[in-house]
């Protein structure tokens, strides 16, 4: 192929139809709480990983809604796994094993289990 | 000899305000543009935010009127209102003219006219709809389909349609709107066990009791999704399904999402037939051209003309349980001003 000296941006849309909603599936078959969240960014805002890195835990809810693996498989390894946001949120959402799921769903995707 | 009231529009606020006033002991006439009672009622099968039946509201207030002495004269057209020393003349099309002591005015709403939107596509790609036309089809019962015919497996609910929209010169939230969408997402969902539904929203006013709740359980027992961004544009596919383009802004990211169906959510604009009375009447309006009282916070339902009174959606959108309430409002203010209280000063003034 021949080398033009540069690239092309990767889109910045979010191509819904188009993307793998493998994750997203297994958390909701094994934590319906991931079904209440309403992002009102508690979590995030209590959050001790997030308050000292770019982690955004609300945010990675919305990336896994929207089945952009890249983006979290990326977000999912930065928790610590302390639990404070599950104790903020208003709508009983239990993020902490949100993250257990969702690391557990992308070894499972890696493995080619899902 | 018993005053008379004239109650302009037949829709919930003028019956439930005509049992009432009637119950009073006052000679109640409702002049009715349409042929039959109810309103927009008649038009939606079951209400939010406990999925009763509208045709059961109807009833309630049918029952009433029977009970009471309330004359309905249909299909009526007012040409003329004069105000002659401390009653009014109306002047209704090929009648005789009436006389009134008070006039309630309860013209309501229409629809927003989705068309006006064109950049949402409606009218112009067969299977965007608005959520007034989906409760015409969950009102033929048996299985969903799209205008085109498919069984849907996707649709989006946008929010906001004709509210909260300088383009459409309707600067006002609507009310009523977002709890309906999430009301009709619960019943397709019930419906279409299969679908996947999404709402597109500015912000969820879920204001009244009960409707945060049943926010949640569309979110835990049916899975609707959520989704906080307004729709731009619409497309439609080469089979004719409609591309969604938003800004998923809980991510700064543009998205793009086909959908089998797309539901307009559309809001409440002041009646024509609201317009037509105020100008009869000289009554004030807001910029939005919903009816004013003379004060926000104590004359509610009190017009700027004495002893002209409104109530219901043709002062601003509400929902049934508001227009209930702020019919019976209207039906103690009349009473006073009949009985000769003056509600300003709070002294009779005979
Ligand atoms: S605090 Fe709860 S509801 Fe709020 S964004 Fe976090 S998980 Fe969602
Ligand atoms: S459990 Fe993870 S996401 Fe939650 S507050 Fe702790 S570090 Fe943040
Ligand atoms: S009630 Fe909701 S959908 Fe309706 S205008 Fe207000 S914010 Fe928009």
């Amino acid at each position: 192929m021949t080398d033009f000296g540069f690239t092309i941006n990767k889109p910045r849309v979010i191509d819904y139809d188009n993307t793998d909603k493998r994750v997203l599936k297994y958390l909701l078959a094994h934590e319906p709480s991931f079904n209440s969240c309403i992002f009102c960014g508690s979590c995030t805002a209590t959050c001790s990983a997030g308050n000292f890195t770019d982690f955004n835990i609300r945010k990675l809810k919305i990336f896994i809604r929207r089945g952009l693996t890249e983006e979290i498989a990326s977000e999912a390894e930065k928790c610590m796994l302390c639990g404070k946001c599950f104790l903020v949120c208003p709508r009983g959402v239990n993020n902490r094993n949100i993250i257990l799921k969702v690391r557990e769903a992308l070894t499972k995707i890696e493995s080619h289990e899902l | 000899m018993n005053k008379k009231v004239v109650v302009i529009g037949g829709g919930i606020t003028g019956m439930e305000a005509s049992v009432q006033l009637s119950a009073l002991g006052y000679s109640v006439t409702i002049l009715e543009k349409e042929s039959q009672l109810g309103g927009h009622l008649k038009d939606w099968t079951v209400l939010f935010p406990n999925l009763r039946k509208g045709t059961e509201i109807v009833s309630f207030l049918e029952h009433g009127l029977e009970l009471q002495e309330v004359n309905v004269i249909f299909n009526s057209k007012i040409n003329e209102i004069k105000k002659i020393n401390k009653h009014y003349e109306i002047i209704v099309e090929g009648r005789k003219t009436l006389v009134a002591d008070a006039i309630l005015v309860a013209t309501g709403f229409d629809l927003f006219d989705a068309h006006r939107k064109e950049e949402f596509g409606y009218g112009i790609y067969e299977n965007v709809i608005t959520s007034y036309d989906l409760e015409k089809i969950f009102a033929k019962e048996g299985e969903i389909r799209t205008p085109s015919g498919i069984k849907p497996k996707r649709i989006g609910f946008i929010h906001c349609v004709g509210s909260r929209d300088e383009k459409v010169n309707n600067h006002y939230c609507s009310n009523v709107c977002c709890v309906t969408g999430v009301k009709q997402a619960m019943e397709l969902k019930t419906l279409i066990p299969d679908a996947e539904i999404f709402n597109f929203y500015m912000d969820m006013r879920m204001f009244d009791t009960h409707f945060e709740e049943l926010y949640l359980e569309s979110q835990k027992k049916y899975g609707i999704n959520f989704i906080r961004g307004r729709l731009s544009e619409a497309n439609e596919t080469i089979d004719k399904r409609i591309v969604i383009k938003v800004e998923d802004t809980l991510t700064s990211r543009p998205l793009k999402m086909t959908v089998d169906m797309m539901v307009l959510l559309v809001g409440m604009e002041p009646s024509k037939g609201t317009k037509e009375i105020a100008n009869l009447l000289n009554l004030k309006m807001r910029e939005s051209g919903f009816l004013k009282p003379e004060d926000d916070h104590t004359m509610s339902n009190v017009s700027n003309m004495p002893g002209v009174f409104f109530a219901g959606t043709c002062s601003g959108p509400m929902s049934i349980k508001y227009t209930f309430t702020d019919a019976r409002a209207a039906v103690t203010k009349i009473n006073c001003f009949l009985k000769e209280y003056e509600l300003q000063n709070r002294i009779l003034v005979n």
